[in-house]
């Protein structure tokens, strides 16, 4: 936000050249410009998420008259064991995927910062999972880790290991989601963070080369370092993505669901929020219900956000201090 | 590996010891050869599945489930494509995609260009916090949106309707403010004051000046909003609801539910669903790449 306003007020706009005249009328060909998008905020944007606040107070299915509930959709919510469950389910899916996704990422990256042949080549190979569509992805996932024939484990046999239940245990599916998602992203996070070390000078390198340092010591002290602008735009766009994860988990599980295909497979192990949210809204039409949901899933990923922003913040501070 | 030891590299070698330093290469120490190993093996890593998904989409079911797998493509790609044509309407659904990813593409140029136009080269009245108001829309979550959504289809009459998908997509704030950069750097004031001389107006301006100096912005953000209107599930499998009538990835997820059992036709149908993209993509794809890492660390 403020580099953004900054970069406005730096930025080259031309005064008019003409006198202030009824500024309304006279420029009425930047606001007839401007107008598809404010309109199409209003109608689809700012107007259903007012509603929602509103539906959220509401009990409704979708036909029939609406019934003022007050606060008993949140309170509901509050004490709703399966609506915990998809909190927990989100979380443990988040952590598997964001912090080996941004590792992986990381050393990626500053490989490829030292590769110089065949570095379109590279990064194009690395960055096509993330344009591949997530329900195709998600479709083959379920056949590598299927049990008996999937690759996966057909893999760990050959190995000498024993298979894993990937997708009929709980914590298997959140495993699954997990490999899913970090190989949709780690390219395109390599490729983020390989732009971040590319703007770093290369004097800083050179100096800190003639003071001794060797490579893996100028990535940690160097690199890293100056990299954090980028490690926090990485790590919050994860936050958000990864905690409103739902296509990778409704896919995977919806054949294996037996009661409802919304409902995340064995154990509901892959019943993320956001996977909760449709269900309830769209398999039960519990649209009053459902709108709480999405605030509180909206809160629980404001916090989050908040938190992982504070997180890599907050090692600027121990970094000053020691 | 082989990939660092090239005959190029003794050639170089040998006209740098000749006193021609051409160019500087590095050797083939122990250390390159290991970069360019792992970095050979992510490649393989991040590519297989796609050649795993061919494999599949190749074979017959039985082929593919025998111990150890078969690993490489059979001849069987037409029979399981022409079995995913005959079990859905995959023809339709593909005709469905292809109009909302190309109605939205489109329409998000033409509107975000106009709205950045304005934000990047005029100053009118309350300009800033409009602008101030683009940006902040960004942050509201789209699940917030879908119910209420969903009931102003219904109101419309919209639901299962196409335009259900490409009116609420076809303006959005990443596209404004992305292409409001984009302008501010790469649109010359003299050429706006030149053409205000020939007596050109904002939109003659719009379509004469600033498009053809903008087309590489216009070139990322199209493949960057068809590649999400392409993808899009949630909210096409919520207003979708005639069965047969919907998205490519929703009559995958559907293909993929209701004949799981039959690998090699639902692969051959995700490798459809796939493919399209995958050429969009490849066309542009060094300059989107550099665009993506740029739009990041601004």
């Amino acid at each position: 936000m403020t580099s953004a306003t900054r970069v406005m007020t730096a930025s080259g706009v031309r005064p008019s050249a003409r006198p202030r005249g009824r500024g309304l009328v006279r420029h009425w060909p930047m606001y007839v410009a401007i107008a598809p998008f404010f309109l199409l905020f209003l109608g689809f944007g700012l107007f259903p998420t007012a509603y929602s606040l509103v539906l959220s107070f509401q009990d409704w299915n979708g036909l029939g008259a609406a019934k003022w509930t007050g606060i008993d959709n949140y309170t509901r919510l509050f004490t709703d064991p399966t609506f915990w469950l998809s909190v927990r389910n989100t979380f443990v899916i988040f952590v598997l995927s964001t912090f080996p996704m941004l590792v992986i990422a990381l050393a990626v990256a500053a490989m490829l910062n030292n590769a110089v042949r065949f570095s379109t080549a590279f990064r194009i190979a690395y960055f096509v999972p993330n344009i591949t569509s997530v329900v195709a992805m998600a479709v083959l996932f379920g056949s590598i880790f299927g049990e008996n024939f999937g690759l996966a484990n057909a893999a760990l046999h050959s190995l000498g290991l024993p298979g894993v239940q990937w997708l009929s245990t709980p914590f298997g599916i959140q495993l699954t989601i997990s490999i899913l998602i970090t190989y949709q992203w780690t390219g395109y996070n390599a490729i983020i963070f390989l732009a971040g070390m590319q703007s770093i000078g290369g004097e800083v390198y050179e100096a800190a080369k003639l003071d001794g340092a060797g490579p893996i010591r100028s990535f940690f002290s160097i690199t890293l370092p100056l990299l954090r602008p980028t490690i926090i735009f990485v790590l919050v766009v994860s936050t958000v993505t990864g905690m409103q994860s739902f296509t990778e988990a409704q896919v995977l599980t919806a054949s294996s669901s037996t009661t409802n295909p919304n409902s995340g497979g064995a154990g509901q192990g892959g019943l993320t929020m956001v996977l909760y949210f449709y269900q309830q809204a769209f398999s039960y039409n519990r649209f009053g219900y459902g709108a709480a949901i999405a605030w509180g899933v909206f809160l629980i990923v404001v916090i989050f956000t908040i938190i992982s922003w504070r997180f890599t913040a907050g090692k600027k501070e121990d970094k000053a201090r020691a | 590996m082989t990939l660092t030891t090239p005959p190029p590299a003794t050639i170089t070698e040998h006209i740098t010891t000749a006193g021609v330093p051409l160019r500087r290469r590095r050797k083939a120490t122990p250390g390159r050869v290991l970069l360019y190993g792992v970095l050979t093996l992510g490649a393989f890593i991040s590519l297989f599945p796609l050649y795993w998904l061919v494999v599949m989409a190749s074979n017959s079911t039985s082929d593919i489930y025998t111990t150890p797998p078969t690993f490489v493509p059979g001849p069987r790609l037409f029979d399981n494509i022409g079995a995913v044509f005959s079990r859905i309407d995959f023809a339709g659904s593909l005709l469905n995609t292809v109009i909302v990813a190309c109605s939205v593409t489109f329409l998000v140029l033409v509107f975000d260009s106009l709205a950045a136009f304005a934000f990047a080269k005029f100053e009118f009245p309350l300009r800033r916090t409009l602008f101030t108001i683009t940006l902040v829309t960004f942050m509201l979550p789209m699940q917030l949106a879908v119910i209420p959504q969903f009931i102003t289809m219904t109101n419309l009459g919209w639901v299962g309707q196409l335009q259900a998908l490409i009116v609420p997509a076809a303006a959005n704030a990443f596209g404004i403010f992305w292409l409001r950069q984009y302008m501010v750097s790469s649109i010359p004031d003299e050429l706006m004051d030149a053409s205000v001389l020939d007596g050109a107006g904002f939109f003659r301006q719009w379509f004469t000046v600033c498009l053809p100096l903008i087309r590489p912005g216009l070139g990322f953000l199209g493949i960057f909003t068809f590649i999400a209107a392409w993808n899009d599930y949630l909210w096409p499998l919520v207003v979708l609801t005639n069965p047969n009538q919907v998205t490519l990835q929703v009559a995958m997820a559907q293909l993929n539910t209701a004949f799981g059992q039959d690998y090699g036709m639902v692969m051959a149908g995700a490798l459809l669903a796939v493919l399209p993209l995958l050429i969009v993509f490849l066309i542009g794809a060094r300059q989107f790449i550099g665009d993506i890492a740029k739009g990041a660390i601004k």
